[in-house]
């Protein structure tokens, strides 16, 4: 079932659509529930979709779904062959396929965020699917994870780095993440968060919203 | 030996369903065992290599045929390759129930078996086939099946089956470890595919159901196509208001 | 043989293709695939049932696509006939859209736009021969490149799965290359020949099964 509509690949420079919010990391980093932080955080000024990329099952979709904070049909689930970093990066056509479906169902939308299934560090969205994307770290990955960098560290634009919650608890420093993530980084901003602690993940609700609106005032269709 | 053998079926004036026509032609004997139920009875041994059969099948619009057979069909070699060919029209609002014993493929046979099914609107089938590979402890024969429905006009159903050649015979992808292939092809629609040890119910994209089914041996293949048909012609339970 | 047939048949075409096993998976599952040996059984029979049919459909697509007013919901009327399951029925159209929508981008042509038109998710077969015939290529050449993408998905998934030699994998694709020349040549005169009611159907039971078993499965990596 996909986007019985003909634009497929309409406007190349995203007038009129969504923006397409890439959410990449590790397994179990939190991407997950950054997913639901933000249905829960801007679910109700703006318009959203999700599609996840489980490695295996429709875990991510179904724990969504149960979790309330969407309306479990803008949720879309899609397959990947073993290959999660295969499904964003090179052949994102199933993305893209879901994508639209969800935007020719409920568009115009505001925002899609595509979870990835979680893979590596080097697992980064293709510029092709995600217009930005946010990669998430949690603290118990070991404090020297920022220093190592890999794609997704150095360019996302947005570093979350989750679970802080935990920090003591694994021995992790997290003045040396924010050091360190900023040496490989530079001036793209970086945000702490515990998910548990802090259901809505406020500041990166905000950093989310703003790019939106950033994206909808610089994409807005021309009125002719 | 080339034979070719009809039946077809007429309306009366008060809507009952005669046997209009009956054509035997050895070994494709036709017999009628009932108002509306005709057999295939075997009166030689056969198809042998060689031999060209074509059976004949007219059933007129808002009339009802049951054809079955009494035994199996023996495909035996012989001269040459052997031809079974079944045309069946199906016309408006009739019924037909094709239900003949198992095919069944003796070592050296080379066989074709073609069925062309032409349906009319509301037409009601129940198509079922069944090819056993070889006899008992036996390699099968080559066999090339070709089966083609269309309902007003329009492709419904065309598969192929080719049985003989070891290596595709037991693909997994193809027949795996089984010993019978069978098929019903059934007009009547079914909502959702369903699938079982060995047995599947298929909804087509056209007006139509197949059950598709793999068996170690010929009981074993009635009892899953049973299985299928029973699933495909029992109503979906309705849900509640 | 025209080179654009290299990219169309490359497992790199971003198309979807990555995800999809051939029934692959729920035949590991099973266990009937579980080796170099019954991986080559598999393939040889899904070539010679399935691949004989889609072959000589694709040939017969991309004959049509030079036509003026190509007939293209009879022909994929031709390839629901012959895909008794539902399920492959779902995964060749879902294939066929994601083609298409990589295959307008790559070749742009108006017959590409005229199938999606007439079709927006038409069956694998209809987009391959469309886009053969955009980039150039023949009803042969597109007859070939459907025979080798009904073994090529299959046996890339099995070496996923199962952690099979990727050489031995290769070594027995490259043995099944007179079967893909022979399934190809023969597809090539099926669709010049009479209508396309009497182009091949080959069916595989099996195949069927697997197909069914497999979208009603509560764990999957591929979709099929
Ligand atoms: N302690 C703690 N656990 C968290 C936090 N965020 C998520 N988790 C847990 O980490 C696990 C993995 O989270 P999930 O969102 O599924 O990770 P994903 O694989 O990246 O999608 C789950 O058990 C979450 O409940 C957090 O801030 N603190
Ligand atoms: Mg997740």
């Amino acid at each position: 079932m996909g986007a019985n509509h003909d634009d497929h690949h309409h406007a190349p420079d995203g007038r009129g659509r969504a923006l397409r919010l890439g959410v990449g990391g590790p397994v179990g980093s939190g991407k997950t529930a950054l997913v639901a932080a933000l249905c829960r955080a801007l679910g109700r000024t703006l318009s959203l979709g999700v599609v996840t990329n489980d490695i295996y099952t429709t875990e991510d979709a179904d724990f969504l779904r149960r979790a309330g904070v969407l309306d479990e049909e803008r949720i879309l689930a899609v397959e990947t062959g073993c290959c999660p970093h295969t499904a964003i990066r090179d052949d994102i056509a199933a993305n893209l396929d879901a994508v639209e479906t969800l935007e020719h169902r409920f568009g115009p939308l505001d925002l899609v965020i595509v979870e990835s299934g979680g893979d590596n560090l080097t697992a980064t969205f293709s510029r092709g699917l995600a217009d930005r994307q946010i990669f998430v770290l949690d603290v118990s990955g070991g404090d020297k994870v920022p220093r190592k960098g890999g794609p997704g560290v150095t360019t996302s634009d947005l570093l979350v780095v989750n679970k802080t919650d935990l920090a003591p608890l694994v021995g992790a420093d997290l003045d040396v993440m924010a050091r360190d993530a900023r040496t490989v980084r530079g001036e793209r901003p970086v945000l702490f968060t515990s998910i548990r602690q802090e259901p809505t993940a406020a500041a990166v609700a905000t950093w989310v919203s703003d790019q939106v609106h950033a994206w909808s005032h610089d994409h807005a269709v021309p009125v002719s | 030996m080339r034979a070719s053998a009809a039946v077809a079926t007429a309306l009366t004036g008060d809507g009952r369903t005669i046997i209009r026509r009956l054509a035997s032609a050895p070994p494709l004997t036709l017999r009628q065992t009932g108002p509306r139920a005709v057999h295939l009875i075997s009166t030689a041994a056969g198809p042998l290599g060689g031999d060209r059969l074509a059976l004949d099948v007219d059933v007129a619009p808002y009339t009802t045929l049951e054809l079955g057979s009494v035994a199996g069909t023996l495909v035996l070699p012989g001269d040459g390759a052997s031809e079974m060919l079944v045309t069946a029209r199906v016309g408006a609002g009739a019924t037909l129930r094709f239900a003949p014993e198992p095919t069944v493929l003796a070592a050296g046979c080379d066989h074709r078996l073609l069925v062309r099914l032409t349906l009319e609107a509301d037409a009601d089938v129940f198509w079922r086939e069944e090819i056993v590979f070889g006899r008992h402890g036996e390699s099968p024969g080559r066999c090339h099946a070709r089966f083609d429905a269309t309902c007003d006009g329009l492709p419904l159903l065309r598969q192929e089956f080719t049985i003989g050649d070891p290596a595709l015979d037991a693909s997994p992808a193809v027949y795996g470890t089984a010993r019978c292939v069978g098929t019903t092809f059934l007009t009547a629609r079914t909502d959702k595919p369903t699938v079982s040890d060995g047995v599947a119910v298929l909804p087509l994209a056209g007006p139509g159901t197949l059950v598709s089914a793999l068996a170690a041996d010929a009981v074993e293949l009635r009892s899953r196509l049973e299985w299928g048909e029973q699933t495909a012609l029992t109503p979906a339970p309705t849900s509640p208001r | 043989m025209n080179p654009a047939l290299l990219l169309l048949t490359d497992s790199r075409l971003p198309a979807g293709g990555h995800a999809h096993s051939g029934g692959a998976e729920r035949a590991i599952a099973s266990g009937a695939v579980r080796d170099v040996p019954s991986l080559e059984a598999f393939l040889r029979g899904r070539l010679h049932t399935t691949g004989t049919a889609t072959a000589a459909l694709t040939a017969a697509v991309c004959a049509e696509a030079a036509s003026a007013e190509p007939r293209w919901a009879a022909l994929d009327a031709e390839v629901d006939a012959r895909t008794a399951s539902p399920a492959q029925r779902e995964a060749s159209t879902t294939q066929g859209r994601l083609l298409l929508r990589v295959a307008r981008r790559v070749w742009p042509s108006p017959v590409l736009d005229g199938l999606a038109r007439a079709t927006p998710s038409p069956h694998h077969p209809l987009a391959l021969g469309v886009a053969a015939h955009a980039a150039g290529a023949t009803p042969g050449e597109a007859a070939l490149a459907a025979a080798y993408h009904a073994v090529s998905g299959a046996a890339t998934a099995a070496v996923r799965l199962l952690g099979l030699d990727p050489v031995a994998v290769h070594g027995l694709l490259a043995d099944l290359a007179p079967d893909l020349a022979a399934v190809a040549a023969q597809a090539g005169l099926a669709a010049g020949a009479a209508g396309w009611e009497a182009l091949p159907a080959g069916s595989a039971p099996a195949l069927d099964l697997i197909a069914e078993q497999h979208a009603q499965a509560a764990v999957r990596l591929f979709v099929s």
